[in-house]
């Protein structure tokens, strides 16, 4: 591709909108540590990981890599197949539980006789 | 694809569809499907993609190991503590690197930006400034992993609980390292060629008769948030799960 396209193809943004987004990974990371730091546990220390997790991967995949700014048949291109790993991930942790059952039946110290 | 097709299709982007009968047009054109990205930009997400799964796989199968094993797995809160002042801070130096890691992410954004603006100046110390921070990242790396080596964590073993732990810790960071690694090498290499005016004078990379320009920095771009991206999970699942 020629450098014809690059002017109109160019991702220019508003800088205001990357100080705004850098504010908040670092706002969201200083969450993620502050998890730690307390020692929250459970359920909502779960999902806390998850949900700070998510919203910065967002962040920098919409507005860092621009892609919020890119047409539908690219971000379909991309964005859809990871959710794939999904399954893959059901299905590890499915078998894992399986694997995990089995050794405590026959490895355990206290099952053992 | 020649400049004139390329800038034919240009003239038209404005008029493209949108939406859902927008996927299908691009999809179904008989030319290219990713209409408003140049190819270098749509191969680079396809690379990208493929590393996704690679990255996954890693910690799909760093969930499996710790799921599966009977042996408490290792406290990462305490096994990645730091004793500074005579207090002993939990991940404190994992904190410390992911700020780094998002500090570099800002300024490669910041980058880029200038680079469309041919800011030339700008561009190359912005992307020199990247490049730092990602160094002392791997730098900070590198000392975790000589503490953790002098502690006894071995691929096989460690002291504190399950030995899939040191296996997973070594295959999952050693490999993002390595990403981070290769981008620094790259960052330097593109701010050469910035600071050299070569995006200016349209100046072809080593293995390419095509014109270059300042969009090789944006996906440039693109790898390095890509490296800042995966770091999010690692933190996530790896340091904080």
């Amino acid at each position: 591709m020629g450098h014809s396209t690059s002017a109109e193809l160019g991702q220019q943004h508003p800088l205001k909108l990357y100080f705004v987004v850098w504010g908040w990974l670092f706002i969201l990371s200083a969450g993620s540590y502050t998890i730690d730091l307390v020692h929250l546990e459970g359920a909502l220390r779960w999902s806390l990981i998850l949900i700070f997790m998510l919203l910065k991967a967002g962040l920098i995949v919409a507005v860092f890599m621009h892609m919020c700014w890119e047409r539908l048949a690219l971000i379909y291109a991309i964005l859809l197949p990871p959710f794939a790993v999904m399954v893959f991930v059901a299905i590890m942790a499915f078998e894992s539980d399986h694997t995990y059952d089995t050794r405590g039946a026959s490895f355990s110290v206290e099952t053992t006789r | 694809m020649s400049d004139h097709a390329a800038t034919a299709e240009t003239t038209t982007s404005r008029t493209l569809p949108k939406g859902a009968k927008g996927v299908v047009h691009d999809w179904s054109s008989d030319q290219r499907a990713f209409k408003t990205a140049t190819w270098h930009k749509a191969m680079m997400w396809i690379f990208l993609l493929s590393d996704t799964f690679v990255f996954s796989c890693f910690l799909i199968a760093y969930m499996t190991v710790r799921m599966t094993t009977l042996e408490p797995w290792p406290n990462a809160s305490e096994v990645f503590a730091l004793t500074i002042g005579g207090e002993s801070i939990p991940l404190i130096l994992i904190a410390i690197m992911t700020f780094v890691l998002i500090s570099s992410s800002g300024t490669m954004a910041m980058a880029v930006n200038c680079g469309y603006a041919k800011d030339r100046v700008k561009t190359t110390v912005l992307l020199l400034v990247t490049a730092a921070l990602g160094a002392t990242f791997v730098g900070m790396q590198a000392f975790e992993w000589t503490k953790l080596i002098h502690e006894g964590v071995r691929p096989w073993g460690n002291p504190w609980g399950a030995p899939q732990f040191g296996s997973t810790f070594f295959m999952i960071t050693g490999f993002h390292g390595t990403h981070v690694t290769i981008g620094v090498i790259f960052l330097l290499i593109v701010a050469r060629k910035v600071w050299r005016g070569d995006y200016d004078r349209e100046k072809p990379g080593y293995f390419t008769s095509q014109k270059g320009d300042y969009q090789l920095v944006e996906i440039m771009g693109l790898y390095w948030h890509f490296v800042d991206l995966v770091w999010v999970f690692i933190f996530a699942f790896f340091y904080l799960w």
